[in-house]
């Protein structure tokens, strides 16, 4: 074989393996890049298509923690400064740094009645943490 | 003491830019003394800064900001490179120590290439070192300073995680010498059989200690953190997977330049590459632009900083290849059906899988400049990354065996024939006999495939049985790492796929059942540590005749006023029975401990693959000559 119809393939082989990649990519991008909802975003412009997992992040309302489940569930509200709220349930450990009035974020999904069940929770590791995306949120932007 | 060190590194900056100097201008000999000596320098001052940690000099900025006297020694001495400053330093002290061990070792027999490549390295040398002393200095004093430190980050302050950095940057950096190697070729307009041979040794050292490291940082965030995975597509954990992907695909096409000659300009360039992410790496974790435990550098300069250091010397490297690329021999003919053409496919593949992860690790960072938060998880990267890899992995026994030039098909409808059988018998017996998912079983075939594959082309090479003690070790090494490849997709396919996990709620006394072992919460209990104190549970698991305690614990550690989980891990022979311990809550009137229990099957494998991996990459650095004489 000579050296252009080689090279010929090489780019062929690889444009077409880039090309699956990418197409790849863009659909799962699609289906998997999780957006992000405050109380207020959720007000604004109301609930993700069903089954899709996104994250939700605010400050864990004072007095809003319950048990069910043998005490294996954990519930909470968490709010911003909007008016709005959401509930959200968690089986399993609660972060080390959970505690009311505190910011997280979870990872989910809504059921249709706009509850949140959450798969993770995370609340950094530093007293003085507040989750990046809670940030301009917190400035009123 | 601190004043000396600082004066060292003033020196070792000194000498780094004589190393340059004396190297670009061809000066072997002089360019390995200076190398040499920065080296000696730099090493002086960095023990200077393990001294004030390890005997708490407080009138030190940075013990005073990272470290307490109640530390084990262990971790006062790890404290040095568990900050920012301090990581920089031994980034420093190990692109010079590289440069040393260059200008003791490397034997081309090329004087001024040898020379070029110490004067490049001396290069980046002297950019760490400056941006050491000007923009990231660890050498500052306090005064007054204070009485007591305030400690190192908890969750740092453990054995794995005390060598997890230095292995880490032994890879990143070791990538800078095949880059400087790279460049010094590229200057001499020669990618050849011995510059290949030369490159192909440094790609191993830097890659052995980079596998190491990945594998400890991952151990450690499985035990430690208590999420029960081993992986969680973090963007400081992406950031060092691509420059292992990278320098895989480079270990593959070096080979090609070795032995025959092709890919130069390509092997060159994935050199470049190589060291480009490694800086990438070091600049998406310490610029702070991620969340996370690595993200010391909260000062946006520093972010750019690195950041302009990652495009210049990017922009050097490929200015030098654009001039010097097409003046690049090829190598013996070779066809598509070929060794050659085997490894190019694995080049290609192991490069867009790296591609994908560059693209889903920056997606969410670009999302956020254009004002849009999202983030992107582990299916994204179940549905790009594991297709595309496990397309290389299937057709690895049948390609390896293709010799150069030209590789007859003979065998192909056998190989077919082997592979479809496996896929059958394990897709009968994982959905019929194991009730796992189809995915889980040929994942386990897949995994058997490469071992035996791995073995089979051993036995090939050997063509009788007892001559396979004899072949060179480079053999041997490609065989574990292969294999290991193999454990490894099986411990992660089943670990992944059939994890259990439950959370239980258990009163003193109470009991429940979880992945059919019977746990029975004994006690929770008080005990201190050095700087800590905890709470531990006694959990009792019971499964047949099985029997095992548990004592997860829940640390809080004063000086950082922190708290960190430390799991329970009880080895079954098939798996880990994993407990982490929550907090306590009340209900109804009762106080009940929280617990996060896990089953996860086959996890050793995943650790031993990746073990076997660096074994292998291990053996092949030992030259043939070593094997034969200790042989005879």
């Amino acid at each position: 074989m000579r050296a252009r119809t080689r090279r010929l393939y090489t780019f062929g082989i690889a444009a077409l393996l880039l090309l699956a990649a990418a197409g790849i990519v863009f659909v799962s991008f699609r289906q998997n890049a999780n957006l992000f909802y405050t109380p207020r975003i959720l007000a604004e412009k109301g609930l993700p298509k069903s089954g899709s997992e996104v994250k939700v992040g605010g400050w864990v309302e004072p007095g809003s923690l319950t048990y069910s489940g043998d005490g294996a569930t954990m519930h909470f509200t968490v709010i911003d400064n909007s008016d709005a709220n959401i509930r959200i349930a968690f089986t399993g450990i609660a972060p080390d740094l959970f505690r009311e009035g505190q910011g997280v974020v979870a990872i989910g999904k809504f059921a249709a009645d706009g509850t949140f069940t959450a798969r993770q929770i995370l609340a950094k590791h530093d007293e003085n943490y507040q989750p990046r995306e809670l940030r301009p949120e917190a400035a009123g932007g | 003491m601190i004043e000396a060190g600082h004066f060292a590194a003033f020196l070792a900056l000194g000498a780094t830019l004589a190393q340059a100097i004396f190297g670009l201008l061809g000066e072997r000999r002089w360019a390995g003394m200076t190398a040499i000596a920065s080296f000696g320098f730099m090493a002086f001052s960095f023990l200077t800064l393990v001294h004030a940690f390890a005997v708490s000099d407080f009138s030190l900025a940075l013990v005073a900001h990272n470290s307490h006297t109640l530390k084990p020694m262990l971790y006062k001495i790890a404290g040095t490179w568990g900050n920012h400053e301090g990581s920089m330093a031994l980034w420093a002290l190990v692109t010079l120590g590289f440069g040393a061990a260059a200008a003791a070792l490397m034997k081309t027999g090329r004087e001024t290439f040898e020379a070029r490549a110490l004067g490049v390295q001396g290069l980046l040398g002297a950019g760490a070192l400056g941006y050491l002393l000007f923009a990231s200095s660890p050498y500052l004093r306090l005064d007054p300073a204070p009485f007591q430190g305030a400690g190192l980050n908890p969750l740092l302050q453990d054995p794995a995680l005390s060598f997890h950095p230095p292995m880490l940057y032994l890879g990143y950096v070791g990538y800078s010498f095949v880059f400087a190697l790279a460049a010094a070729g590229m200057m001499e307009g020669r990618i050849d059989s011995v510059w290949a041979k030369e490159a192909r040794r440094w790609s191993l050292a830097a890659f052995i200690p980079l596998t190491f490291g990945i594998a400890l940082g991952s151990y450690w965030a499985y035990y430690e953190l208590g999420w029960g995975g081993w992986w969680f597509w973090d963007p400081v954990e992406n950031a060092s997977l691509m420059p292992w992907l990278i320098g895989a695909a480079l270990l593959h096409s070096v080979i090609v330049t070795e032995k025959r000659e092709s890919f130069a300009a390509w092997t060159a360039l994935l050199a470049v590459i190589a060291f480009l992410f490694s800086i990438m790496g070091a600049f998406l974790v310490r610029s702070g632009v991620l969340t996370s435990v690595h993200a010391f550098a909260v000062d946006p300069k520093r972010g750019t900083i690195l950041l302009s250091g990652l495009v210049a010397y990017g922009a050097l490297a490929l200015g030098l290849f654009a001039w010097r690329g097409p003046q690049l021999k090829g190598g013996k003919p070779w066809l598509m059906v070929s060794r050659e053409g085997a490894l190019m496919a694995n080049n290609i593949v192991l490069f867009v899988a790296a591609l994908t992860v560059l693209l889903g690790t920056l997606f969410p960072l670009m999302a956020e400049a254009a004002g849009r938060t999202m983030s992107v998880g582990e299916p994204y990267f179940r549905q790009t990354f594991v297709p595309i890899l496990a397309l290389l992995l299937i057709l690895l026994p049948v390609v390896q065996a293709w010799a150069w030039g030209k590789a007859d098909l003979k065998q192909w409808t056998r190989w077919a024939a082997a592979g479809a059988v496996l896929v059958a018998i394990f897709a009968a017996l994982g959905v019929g006999v194991w009730k796992i998912p189809l995915g889980a079983a040929l994942g386990v075939a897949l995994g058997l495939w490469l071992i035996g594959g791995a073995f089979w082309e051993l036995k090939r090479r050997a063509i009788t049985f007892p001559r396979i003690f004899r072949l060179p070790p480079r053999v041997w090494g490609m065989t574990l790492a292969h294999a290991g490849i193999g454990l490894f997709i099986i411990g992660a396919v089943v670990e992944t796929t059939t994890r259990y996990e439950s959370t239980v709620a258990l009163t003193e006394g109470s009991s429940g059942k979880v992945a059919g072992w019977t746990l029975t919460l004994d006690n929770v209990g008080s005990i201190e540590g050095p700087n800590w104190y905890a709470d531990k549970a006694v959990l009792t698991a019971v499964k047949g005749s099985a029997r095992a305690v548990l004592e997860p614990m829940k640390r809080y550690y004063p000086a950082a006023r922190m708290p960190t989980t430390e799991t329970a891990i009880y080895k079954t022979g098939t798996g880990d029975l994993y407990a982490a311990l929550g907090e306590r809550r009340i209900i109804d009137g009762q106080s009940k401990w929280v617990f996060r229990v896990y089953f996860n099957p086959l996890i050793d494998f995943v650790y031993f693959g990746v073990v076997l991996i660096g074994i292998g990459g291990l053996l092949s650095l030992v030259p043939r000559s070593a094997q034969k004489s200790s042989a005879d």
